[in-house]
């Protein structure tokens, strides 16, 4: 088998060449990391004619190889090393005919490597509507090279496209222009310190901090000769660099590219009016906003809901038609429940993905940058991180993997971090139940107490993050000055095929990177949960029948038992006395229905074996540090357990209160039923309150921690906002507590 | 004061003239914002912060602290194609 031909995709942000790439390569790409950074590596292998094969790299966008990102040096440093294993045999630079002579620059620097380089003048569609002719023999002449014009919208050109990679070698690899002519005795003492480079590498390397190990190799005396030169110096002959090939490129364009103005028409005049005007622009993005929101609170509720159950209805086979023992409970409660558990987020981050795809594809995404740029500058933020905290509000996995889209790594570092604190739809079902008990029923100026409650926890969480965005931009000391510099492209119908790989992709990577540590820590949790190293641990089953022989059921239990007995018999509206003769009653229910008594008895197992597992032990160690916040051990397994996710503080209490149901309004009156020895209910306005202050404050969502890490490419952050939040969590906590007592 | 690409109204176009910083960045003189290139304002955001250009057929939005730093020679509107 011949060795594949290595091609290296380049070009400007916003020029389809991503759709080319989709389209040479079709799903089978591939989509990793470069090694060390978190710049995405998209890889794809090509058919090409006469059973030949090239393997494709999507190299990150970028407007020239002077870089100023992360994602820009991975091109400039792949393109100069040719001991790189991605070192491409050619280059394919893909231009959007409408901004042909800019992205010329890209290409004639190319060139200039000596790398064989194809043209791709991508979106042809778009000429006779633009009124531009092309003469591309003659394009080709005074390029030196082969063109292909492609519009991937009609699907034409990437058989040509396919044609000319196949025959690279006939291209030729001399340089488009002379650097040397830039500055031409620097030159010269240059290439006589290093004979074997090509000029226009020599300069690169000069006027940029590539990491390019072979010449730093060298003496490093030698090496230090070559910044002979002081960076204004340096700056100043970039700048005639950049004249100097819009020189050639206008030279090249002159006769070969014509565009006749009277032909040119598009939406983009008329579409900027309305959506970049000074009231519109937000009015229309407020409804952009709240449709996503629609879509990832309710219309995903929907999927939510059946992996839910399916993964609950696996979990229940698994118990019962599996051998008993700890493998099938390993199984059944411990990874069923944490795939599901990773799995539940899917609906969410493939619809938020789907709306910012489309949002990116048809342009409209930098004109909210533009647009909210102003209103984020005062905090560290950027007009780009508006989309990331918005979507935080549904959920803070996706909110973190958005951030993606801001170049400047402090600014997207910053909106990685505060994301966490805007009020996701984990706490919600904390808050609903909190608020339903402490908060009274009542309204101020026709808004209820309630809803009042509801709202402050959401604007508490959205200053919380702003907040902490302006002490993190003062006190983070990160290189690299940001600039602001967004491209508007032009309005384009989103292109159905890269809108789908968009969601694919994404939650493929959400599934396999953050999925594999929440599956991970739920395993964790489960064992915790499951295992004890008491006597009484093991012997719960024994010590709790004893218990119910001689004292009946405790006092839930008993409301348990009689409501469920009523609701049977309903009709007869007859209530069971709940202070029945304990025994005789017990013997009663014992006989006439046997199913609800075993449930009861199993309910109040399940709660002593939790009191009395790893986790009950946790709990009760951590009680002294929690007691500050009016919390006892039962509420401090709470927020053990829900540091997996903060729903499942809900569904802890109802284990270990021994409810034995999800219903809200069973847990809700057995919490209110809930005493401290001093007989005075635990659930009473100051623990409700702190309780509610350290979910909207806490950082606990392992989920969050996991993408978080995958994000930053370190476990650095994630520690770091785990212990902030928490602090600030626990503090907040204190005080309402202490202050509302 | 000096015309700018900060300076300029809503609709209004310059060519530009010089830079009064050496240190602009690379990028924006790549993006085609070169003396000799025209310059179109097509939008200013609320606050009148970031603005939205038209420079050499580029459109681009940039933050008026770098506006402040190109220098042009406004074209009259009935120069205008």
């Amino acid at each position: 088998m011949s060795k594949n031909i290595n091609v290296a995709l380049i070009g400007n942000p916003n020029t389809g060449k991503t759709s080319v790439f989709n389209q040479l390569t079709g799903l089978n790409q591939k989509v990793g990391n470069y090694p060390g950074i978190t710049v995405e590596k998209k890889e794809g292998i090509c058919k090409l004619p006469r059973g030949t094969k090239a393997h494709i790299l999507d190299l990150p966008g970028t407007y020239s190889l002077n870089t100023t990102s992360a994602d820009e040096s991975v091109v400039a440093e792949i393109l100069m090393d040719n001991t790189n294993k991605d070192y491409p045999d050619v280059a394919v630079v893909v231009c959007d005919v409408e901004n042909l002579k800019r992205n010329l620059l890209l290409f004639t620097q190319i060139k200039d490597l000596q790398i064989p380089t194809i043209l791709v003048i991508n979106m042809s569609d778009r000429m006779s509507r633009k009124g531009i002719t092309l003469d591309i023999p003659l394009m080709e002449e005074k390029l030196n090279t082969k063109v292909a014009l492609v519009s991937t919208r009609k699907k034409e050109g990437i058989e040509r496209l396919k044609e000319l990679i196949h025959n690279y070698k006939e291209l030729s690899d001399e340089p488009s222009i002379d650097c040397r002519i830039i500055e031409p005795t620097y030159f010269s003492h240059l290439e006589k310190l290093f004979p074997d480079y090509e000029a226009y590498k020599l300069w690169l390397l000069v006027t940029q901090d590539v990491n390019f190990s072979p010449l730093t190799k060298k003496d490093p005396s030698e090496f230090d000769n070559l910044k002979s030169k002081s960076k204004a110096d340096l700056k100043r002959l970039q700048h005639k660099e950049t004249v100097l090939r819009y020189q050639f490129i206008n030279g090249t364009l002159k006769e070969s590219y014509k565009i006749d103005f009277r032909n040119a028409k598009g939406p983009r005049a008329d579409l900027d009016k309305i959506l970049t005007h000074k009231i519109w622009g937000y009015v229309i993005f407020i409804a952009i906003l709240m449709l996503i929101f629609q879509a990832i609170y309710e219309w995903s509720g929907y999927p939510m809901d059946l992996i839910d159950e399916s993964f609950a209805a696996m979990a229940e086979w698994t118990s019962n038609n599996l051998p008993p023992g700890i493998l099938t409970d390993l199984l059944a409660e411990g990874i069923i429940a944490g795939i599901g558990g990773v799995v539940i987020f899917i609906p969410q981050i493939a619809f938020l993905f789907l709306f910012m795809a489309l949002l990116e594809e048809s342009g409209y995404m930098s004109r909210v940058v533009f647009l909210m740029d102003r209103v984020m500058r005062p905090f560290g933020l950027t007009g780009k991180s508006v989309v990331p905290l918005m979507s935080g509000t549904a959920c803070a996995i996706p909110a973190v993997m958005a951030a993606r889209t801001i170049d400047s790594w402090k600014e997207r570092l910053i909106t990685i971090l505060v994301v966490p604190f805007t009020t996701c739809s984990a706490r919600l079902p904390v808050y609903l139940i909190l608020i339903a008990l402490v908060i009274p029923e009542g309204a101020v100026l026709g808004f209820s107490y309630q809803a009042l409650t509801l709202m402050s926890l959401y604007l508490i969480g959205f200053a919380a993050s702003v907040l902490s965005a302006m002490v993190l931009n003062k006190f983070l000391k990160i290189k690299g000055k940001s600039i602001f510099m967004v491209e508007m492209p032009v309005y384009r119908w989103p292109l159905f095929k890269n809108v789908l790989y968009t969601v694919v992709e994404k939650t493929k990577s959400f599934v396999l990177g953050a999925g594999k540590i929440i599956l991970a820590i739920s395993i964790v949790l489960w064992f915790l949960g499951s295992y004890g190293f008491t006597k009484e641990f093991y012997n719960a089953e024994e010590i709790v029948t004893n218990r119910i022989e001689e004292e009946g059921f405790t006092p839930f239990t008993k409301t348990f038992i009689a409501k469920n007995l009523n609701s049977e018999e309903s009709g007869e509206g007859e209530a069971i006395d709940l202070n029945f003769d304990l025994k005789s009653t017990r013997q009663l229910i014992k006989d006439e229905n046997e199913d609800l008594y075993n449930t009861a008895v199993e309910q109040e197992i399940a709660s002593f074996q939790l009191e009395n597992s790893f986790i009950g032990y946790a709990g009760k160690a951590i009680e002294p540090i929690v007691a500050p916040l009016g919390y006892d051990w039962k509420i401090g397994i709470g927020v053990i357990t829900s540091f997996a996710a903060r729903e499942v503080f809900v569904g802890t209490l109802a284990t270990i209160y021994s409810v034995g149901s999800d219903e809200e309004e069973t847990i809700k009156n057995r919490m209110a039923a809930e005493v401290r020895p001093s007989g005075k209910p635990v659930f009473n306005l100051a623990t409700g309150i702190s309780l509610m202050l350290f979910y909207a404050f806490a950082m606990q969502c392992m989920s969050t921690l996991a993408i978080v890490k995958r994000e930053t490419n370190s476990w650095k952050w994630p520690a770091y906002q785990l212990i902030s939040m928490s602090i600030i969590a626990y503090l907040m906590a204190l005080v309402a507590y202490q202050t509302l007592k | 004061m000096s015309i700018t690409v900060a300076t300029l109204k809503k609709g209004q176009k310059g060519v530009i003239k010089d830079f009064t910083d050496n240190d602009l960045p690379i990028k924006l003189l790549e993006l085609g914002c070169l003396p000799g290139n025209t310059v179109e304002l097509v939008q200013r955001a609320p606050l009148n912060d970031p603005i939205y250009i038209n420079v050499n057929g580029s459109h681009i939005a940039i933050r008026t602290d770098l506006a402040q730093k190109i220098e042009l020679d406004l074209i009259e509107a009935d120069h205008q194609q």
